[in-house]
């Protein structure tokens, strides 16, 4: 699809881009040489949409952290560069982060990170407007896709105004919404090349002394320079209330408000906070609409500018043109509550669940049938938590598993054997060091390497284990058989989880290991980055006595039918979506699991 | 001006393409000269939970978000999903819906009642609320067509009957975003859903009687040698042999009586006894099972 957008964006002079893609093509045309990142919802899709460029070298890289460090590298190189990340990335990132602040930049150097109020996709709901001003980093909200490419591009020439890496803070609904957007043409920029200058890159504490008060300097330019921008949008002229917003947010007050008079931020890190303190006096009361945190609320306050916000608008998941019309209702300023509407009819509960034919099941099913305490960590098979599986007891961030296997066993605590959890992207990612650990401490833990040989989660992309680039060049994959080796683990086993009892009796032995050991599954996503299908399963109604041994997998392609036996529900397979993987019929005690005789091949066009 | 913001909802399962749909709809809007917001979730959903895509149109879009009660036409590519989002449509809206049933794995999990808490094809539920309906069998139709991947053209060519758009504009977007070499078929597709007629409703399903209680499972200890056959096979997790090697019935709640324990044993030593009573309250057959 990228190729196909890239085409697109050539042809036109406007048209229809999620916000990811808005940031890419502002990146493309501020003229950036290095597009860095590692995938996260909803930042994954800007990267992509740039992978074929031949004149960009556009990467994922194995974590946030060392994204953030390839972006500083090149810009110190003098090219202008961007590093993309979710939002818990830049807690990956954040110790680069921090010191960059003070080292400042070489040429532009832009951080895109994408929030997740609501939490669609991401383990937790922080707010990227605390890292700003911890660090002392200057923050944009754009709040729909022509302002992504618009402010993307701004915040290139600020970096090199002050020299100072920015913040691009999107939100899931900016990045994930399409709107109209301008297409301009791509600045050609020549490499400024690097200049030494150990005194503003090298931060040994002598001269990391001296930057600290640049860094205060600088914001405080900042703070002058977003008094006078026209970041700062004053709209409306209705009525004797105002309201300060940001981001999508703002467009949600369009719509339930239109005439009102709106300040529009689009730095909201530092905040203008003359402009606001001039509007606050031009009306009766002063509103802040923010999602998330109290940010804007907060320094307003801390303004001695009177001002209501939390009050009538939640703290906690998105806002939405409703709960921003309750909001207005409850302060007294719209007459009525939005009417409730009927509430839907019952239907199904439908969560996310794994593929069929995932080879991210049979391992749990193993663990949970030898009483394992598996401390989990993030990707598809976090799925593993939920029934009928119901196989991971821990998921915090990215590495964790290991670590917090480690310290569960070391406190003697968990009531059966202890297996840290990880896929293969996560492995990489953050669970080389928790893995050095278990050696180096000797720790009686079992490590289960998901190697499905993508990041699936967020939507099948390369990283080091694969052998291959965002770019789609060839390189040399990282081998994690010898890494885990090398590292001094000393039980080491490869399994097809596709063998149930060959998995089941992989992880059997290697619990019964005294000391680290490793069980690493081989087989392949089967979404991505190929479609999988083999010959599919069938049951054989007269054979199944409805035992449920396939139900346990929690298999889509596997649902009840309308056939019975003793009162039971007997099951049936779905020939369009089984991919053969054969777990099921490995399973079924009576053998009323078969492939479907003649198949002719895929009905997946 | 947002007095005159239409809006639209796209409703399905992650894998159905709903994204993908969205961007057809609102590419199409586009040609027809409209400012257009396109609105969707990504990631964790996709893996077979229920996705959206939300769509908003007129001279001037602020929130790309449709509000509660304000849209002029739901489009759903599964039934389920068409009632869940049923919400959102305005008084004397639409609703177009596929009558094609996902039924996830977790609906098949009550085994107690052995009943799936999947609703009942009826177009009742959107006429009661006032609302146009159209029930169309897409998949049948891009079935008959030769690719059953069409079934979301079919949808929107249904969808196409409700809004204000030149057909030209609809088949430019298609052609635009289909994969190359489908386009005949996605075409023909849509064409066949703006003349599809009303879908033949399937009847519902006999549900089965279901139990009032679980199995009883007996263990006679002096003939069990902890040989642990039974609490490897059980799919719910009943049996453990505990550390002295005694067999234990660990979780008795769950047992739905399949004996496949007592079949594997080999010494004979378990049975299961039904429950007591039949079912107090028989489960009905009002709701629509998975047939397939
Ligand atoms: C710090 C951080 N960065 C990125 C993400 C987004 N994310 C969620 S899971 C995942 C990786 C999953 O890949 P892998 O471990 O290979 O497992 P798979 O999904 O392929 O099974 C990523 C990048 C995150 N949750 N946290």
């Amino acid at each position: 699809m990228s190729i196909d957008t890239e085409r697109r964006i050539e042809a036109a002079t406007s048209l229809l881009l999620s916000g990811n893609e808005a940031v890419a093509r502002g990146a493309v045309e501020a003229g950036v040489l290095v597009a860095v990142g590692y995938p996260g919802t909803p930042s994954t899709e800007i990267l992509e949409s740039i992978a074929n460029r031949q004149d960009m070298y556009v990467r994922w890289s194995p974590n946030e952290k060392v994204a953030f460090d390839v972006a500083l590298g090149a810009s110190l190189g003098g090219v202008r560069a961007l590093v993309t990340m979710k939002h818990v990335g830049l807690n990956v990132a954040a110790d680069t982060f921090m010191t960059a602040a003070y080292t400042g930049v070489g040429a532009g150097l832009v951080i895109l990170v994408a929030d997740d109020p609501g939490m669609h996709s991401s383990q937790n709901e922080q707010d990227t407007r605390a890292y700003a001003r911890m660090g002392f980093v200057p923050l944009l909200e754009p709040s729909d896709s022509s302002e992504a490419k618009e402010f993307t591009m701004l915040a290139f020439d600020i970096s090199e105004e002050f020299d100072i890496p920015v913040l691009v803070r999107t939100t899931t609904r900016v990045s994930h919404n399409r709107g109209v957007v301008k297409i301009g043409a791509r600045l050609e920029r020549p490499v400024k090349g690097f200049v030494s200058d150990p005194a503003k890159y090298v931060m040994i504490p002598g001269y990391a002394r001296g930057r600290r008060p640049v860094l205060l300097e600088r914001i405080e330019a900042l703070t002058a320079y977003v008094e006078a921008s026209s970041l700062t949008v004053e709209s409306g002229s209705g009525g004797d209330i105002g309201v300060v917003t940001a981001s999508v947010a703002h467009q949600y007050v369009r719509e339930v408000l239109p005439d009102a008079r709106i300040l529009k931020l689009g730095m909201t890190y530092p905040l203008p906070i003359e402009r606001i303190r001039a509007f606050a006096d031009s009306v009766d009361r002063l509103f802040v609409v923010e999602e998330l945190d109290p940010h804007m609320e907060n320094d307003i306050r801390l303004g001695g500018i009177a001002v209501e916000g939390r009050a009538f608008f939640p703290q906690i998941g998105e806002l939405n043109p409703d709960i921003v019309r309750k909001g207005f209702a409850e302060a007294g300023i719209l007459p009525f509550a939005p009417p409730e509407s009927d509430p839907a009819p019952p239907t199904v509960v439908r969560p996310a669940i794994m593929c069929p034919g995932c080879s991210h099941a049979s391992p749990f099913l193993a663990l949970k049938r030898l009483g394992a305490v598996v401390t989990g960590d993030i990707g598809c098979y976090t799925l593993a938590a939920l029934p009928p599986l119901s196989a991971m007891d821990t998921c915090l961030a990215m590495g964790s598993s290991i670590g917090m296997a480690i310290g569960m066993a070391a406190s003697g605590g968990a009531d059966g054997p202890v297996v840290a959890a990880i896929g293969d992207s996560t492995f990489v990612h953050g669970g080389i060091p928790g893995l050095s650990d278990a050696v180096y401490s000797q720790a009686n833990i079992t490590v289960l390497i998901l190697d499905n040989g993508t990041v699936a989660m967020t939507g099948g992309q390369e990283h080091p284990g694969t052998g291959v680039t965002l770019q789609g060049s060839d390189t040399t994959p990282l081998d994690v058989v010898a890494l885990c080796k090398a590292l001094g683990v000393r039980d080491v086993r490869v399994v097809d989880p596709y063998d149930m009892a060959a998995m089941y009796s992989a992880l059997e032995s290697s619990i019964a290991y005294v000391g680290p050991s490793v069980v690493i599954t081989n087989r392949p996503c089967v979404v991505s980055p190929i479609k999988i299908r083999d010959k599919p399963y069938q049951v054989i109604d007269e054979a199944c006595t409805a035992c449920q041994a396939c139900m346990t997998l929690g298999c889509p392609s596997i649902i009840w039918s309308e056939e019975t036996f003793e009162g039971r529900r007997k099951v049936v397979i779905d020939p369009v979506t089984c991919t053969g993987c054969t777990v099921c019929a490995q399973l079924c005690p009576p053998l009323a699991i078969v492939p479907v005789p003649d198949w002719e091949g895929s009905t997946d066009v | 001006m947002s007095e005159t913001t239409s809006g639209l909802l796209l409703a399905g399962v992650g894998g159905q393409g709903v994204l993908l749909a969205s961007m057809i709809v609102a590419d199409a809007l586009v040609r027809a000269g409209h400012d257009v917001k396109q609105s969707e979730v990504h990631g964790m959903a996709q893996r077979g939970g229920s996705v959206f895509g939300h769509i908003r149109w007129g001279s001037r879009v602020d929130s790309p978000l449709v509000p509660l009660g304000s849209a002029e036409v739901l489009a759903a590519f599964e039934w389920a999903e068409a009632i869940r989002w049923v919400p959102y449509v305005r008084d004397g809206g639409a609703v177009v819906a596929d009558i094609r049933m996902i039924v996830p794995p977790g609906a098949c999990s009550d085994r107690r009642s052995w009943s799936m808490p999947y609703p009942g094809i009826d177009a009742e539920v959107f006429a009661s609320r006032g609302l146009k309906t159209r029930l169309v069998d897409a998949s049948a139709i891009a079935t008959e067509l030769g690719n059953v991947r069409a079934a979301n053209n079919v949808v929107l060519g249904s969808l196409a009957a409700f809004l204000d758009i030149d057909v030209v504009h609809w088949e430019a977007a298609i052609e635009q975003f289909v994969p190359r070499g489908t386009e005949e078929v996605n075409l023909a597709a849509f064409r066949a859903g703006r003349e599809a007629s009303e879908a033949q409703i399937p009847l519902p399903t006999v549900e089965p009687e279901g139990f009032s209680g679980p199995h009883e499972i007996d263990i006679r200890h002096d003939w069990c040698k902890g040989c642990d056959i039974c609490s490897r096979i059980c799919p719910e997790y009943c049996l453990a042999v505990n550390g002295d090697g005694v067999l234990t019935v660990t979780n008795a709640e769950a047992c739905t009586g399949c004996r496949l324990c007592v079949l594997l044993c080999p010494d004979f030593a378990i049975t299961i006894h039904p429950p007591q009573e039949p079912a107090t309250v028989p489960v009905h057959a009002v709701q629509g099972g998975a047939s397939r």
